[in-house]
């Protein structure tokens, strides 16, 4: 008897237009010959061609895709989603690059720079040619940035930034960095080139999860600034916080992406595993995995598909987004992590993308908000009381 | 310059792809219907002719209305238009009949130049462009690995399995390329947006004053009478080596015709 895809049990490509099926598998060509054959490589050595991506991916448009003008494409939100889950069913490290360059950098300098601004960074970073990154974290400041102690203090009619920000996607690798800093008007946003004394991205190693990707230390010691570094638009923790809910978007989707290719895999070698003279395959305890993973994985493409056209209607709340990503991540690692049960001793192996998604999962449920702070938001709605606050 | 890319929609080489029980026709029904992969080559091959020396690329495409979805993939990658040739009396045409139509469109289209794969992935016979190229008048280069025009000529670089030969000849002319000549572009985005709007035309027999007899199954010069699949594999020779077994091995690879 034939199988069916996971994602084909309830026809859920009848939710997506004919443009949209066209850019996802634009996409999914290009993780299948760019990133499928090399990703392995690329977390064993704990290194990625970032460059090399970046200008791949410009060239199709991936970068900032959902944003209009200065060479963006847009994209709708929905379509935006689905190139985050093609991108990580390659890898959550891939999907990071873009999510950083077009949700967060980009979006920052989109929503809340001066016309000069825009001219100047969107346009290369649309093409893939200059690559963004964004501090916001804090070694001592995670869930709660608005503690952070990074501070940009006038001097003349200039900025002079201090201070050191923690896992910054791509900073190693950027060119420039959007920062967040403490001034005497609240929270502001600053574009920092890298190449501005006393700007040093170091480089993040011993990482165990997001190998594929570039994660960096960024110090900033006595950076001065002209005065058009700041972000005019942005005023207060709410500026950084949007751009976290744009990010947190493609997390809804693009841990899917992670989950989907685990279950492939773990349906292909249950196909093929042979014990006890049959297929595990046609075992009652795999069956019923692969059933509860197959649900879950919908469950979470409906609850996406929901929130992009709500995105692309207008009607989006940053809670609706905390639902997606408090849902879409833990089911997601789950479903890694049961996929890495079938697979028996070669679930460890990395011949197999199993564990490494599983692995990188790890990350994408604490990044952009984790679980915990995702409950509390939701939390707050429900009961009008704020638990972190 | 001018540039007609001839486009044909095939069933996916990637999957197990069959013939009708009923007409011995290639069963385009059952399985994910592509661009044949060798013509993505001709449509790059033509944009990059276009990016150095302007000019206008057309797709020609002779096929059942689902090859729209195909003309549409194809236009995302850059084409200014296609025309799609679509007829209830085309299906089981024949290779001469469908140069017929071909010719007949590309004489309404005037191209400078025609660009073609070197085979289609389902029939595979390559003489599309000869056919073309005799009912036309003009010059066929095929097997193209490299192509250069300048002036009012084309110059390629012919693959052969030795090496290459150098033709040229004087424009119009059609060439048809191996995908040695480039790598072809994924469509971007904004490609994929502006394909939903750019004009393709549909041109019936009648348009193109051919008879409805003189295609299709009931104009074709050749017929498939019979097919039946390939027998499933048995279990391979085995050479046990008693001094021989490199000579065995050798013959085994003659009779096999790989060496």
């Amino acid at each position: 008897m034939n199988r069916t895809s996971p994602l084909d049990l309830l026809d859920i490509d009848a939710l997506h237009t004919q443009e949209e099926l066209a850019i996802r598998a634009v996409v999914r060509q290009v993780v299948d010959e760019k990133v499928r054959p090399h990703v392995a490589d690329w977390f064993e050595r704990g290194e990625v061609p970032a460059r090399l991506l970046a200008a791949d991916f410009g060239k199709l448009g991936l970068l900032g895709m959902h944003l209009t003008g200065y060479g963006c494409a847009g994209a709708s939100a929905v379509a935006y989603g689905m190139a985050c889950l093609e991108l990580e069913a390659g890898d959550s490290g891939v999907r990071s690059l873009v999510s950083v360059q077009g949700s967060l950098a980009m979006f920052a300098i989109w929503r809340f720079g001066s016309p000069a601004q825009k001219e100047k960074w969107l346009p290369g970073m649309a093409a893939g040619e200059t690559i963004g990154c964004f501090g916001l974290t804090e070694p001592d400041h995670g869930s709660d940035p608005g503690g952070m102690t990074t501070r940009a203090t006038r001097e003349g009619a200039g900025w002079v930034l201090t201070g050191g920000k923690m896992w910054i996607t791509n900073a190693p690798v950027a060119d420039v960095a959007v920062v967040w800093a403490r001034t005497a008007d609240g929270i502001r946003g600053f574009l920092v080139p890298m190449d501005t004394p006393g700007v040093t991205a170091r480089e993040i190693s011993h990482k165990l999860s997001l190998r594929a990707s570039s994660t960096g230390e960024l110090v900033l010691d006595a950076v001065r600034l002209p005065a058009d570094a700041m972000l005019p638009e942005a005023a207060g923790l709410k500026a950084p916080l949007s751009c976290l809910t744009e990010a947190r978007f493609g997390i809804v989707w693009g841990s899917l992406g992670a989950a989907r290719d685990c279950l492939h895999t773990a349906i292909a070698y249950a196909g093929d595993r042979t014990q006890f003279g049959r297929p595990i395959a046609g075992f009652q305890l795999t069956q019923g995995k692969l059933a509860d993973m197959a649900v879950e994985l919908q469950k979470g493409y409906l609850l996406a598909v929901h929130l992009g056209r709500a995105a692309d209607a207008g009607r989006l709340t940053p809670e609706m987004v905390s639902a997606g990503k408090l849902n879409n991540v833990r089911e997601a690692l789950a479903i890694a992590r049961t996929c890495r049960t079938i697979l028996g001793a070669n679930g460890i192996s990395g011949e197999y993308p199993v564990l490494r998604h599983a692995n990188n999962l790890e990350s994408v449920l604490t990044y952009e908000g984790t679980t915990e702070i995702h409950q509390l938001v939701l939390g707050q709605k429900l009961t009008g009381l704020s638990a972190f606050a | 310059m001018k540039i007609v890319v001839l486009v044909k929609q095939v069933p996916d080489s990637g999957v197990e792809r069959t013939l009708r029980v009923d007409d011995n026709t290639v069963d385009r029904g059952s399985a994910g219907n592509v661009i044949n992969e060798m013509d993505e080559y001709a449509i790059e091959e033509a944009l990059r002719l276009r990016e150095a020396h302007g000019g206008e690329v057309t797709l020609l495409t002779m096929g059942p209305e689902k090859a729209a979805e195909s003309i549409r993939k194809a236009l995302s990658m850059g084409p200014d238009g296609a025309v799609h040739v679509l007829d209830d009396a085309l299906p089981g045409s024949c290779a001469p009949a469908t140069s017929k139509v071909l010719a007949a469109a590309l004489t309404t289209l005037e191209p400078d130049l025609v660009l073609c794969g070197s085979e289609s992935t389902d029939g595979r016979v390559q003489v599309i462009p000869h056919m073309l190229a005799e009912r036309l008048g003009i010059a066929a280069l095929t097997g193209a690995r490299k192509l250069t025009v300048d002036a009012d000529a084309v110059t390629i670089e012919r693959q052969t399995e030795e090496g290459y030969e150098v033709i040229r000849a004087a424009t119009p002319a059609i060439v048809s390329v191996w995908d040695t000549i480039n790598e072809p572009r994924y469509p971007s985005f904004k490609g994929i947006k502006a394909a939903k709007k750019k004009p393709v035309r549909t041109l019936s027999l009648a348009d193109l004053g051919i008879a409805a007899d003189e295609v299709g199954t009931a104009g074709a010069t050749s017929e498939v009478v019979s097919h039946s699949r390939r027998p499933p594999r048995s279990g391979g020779a085995k050479i046990t080596d008693e001094g021989d077994g490199g000579v065995r091995l050798v013959e085994f690879l003659a009779t096999e015709k790989f060496v």
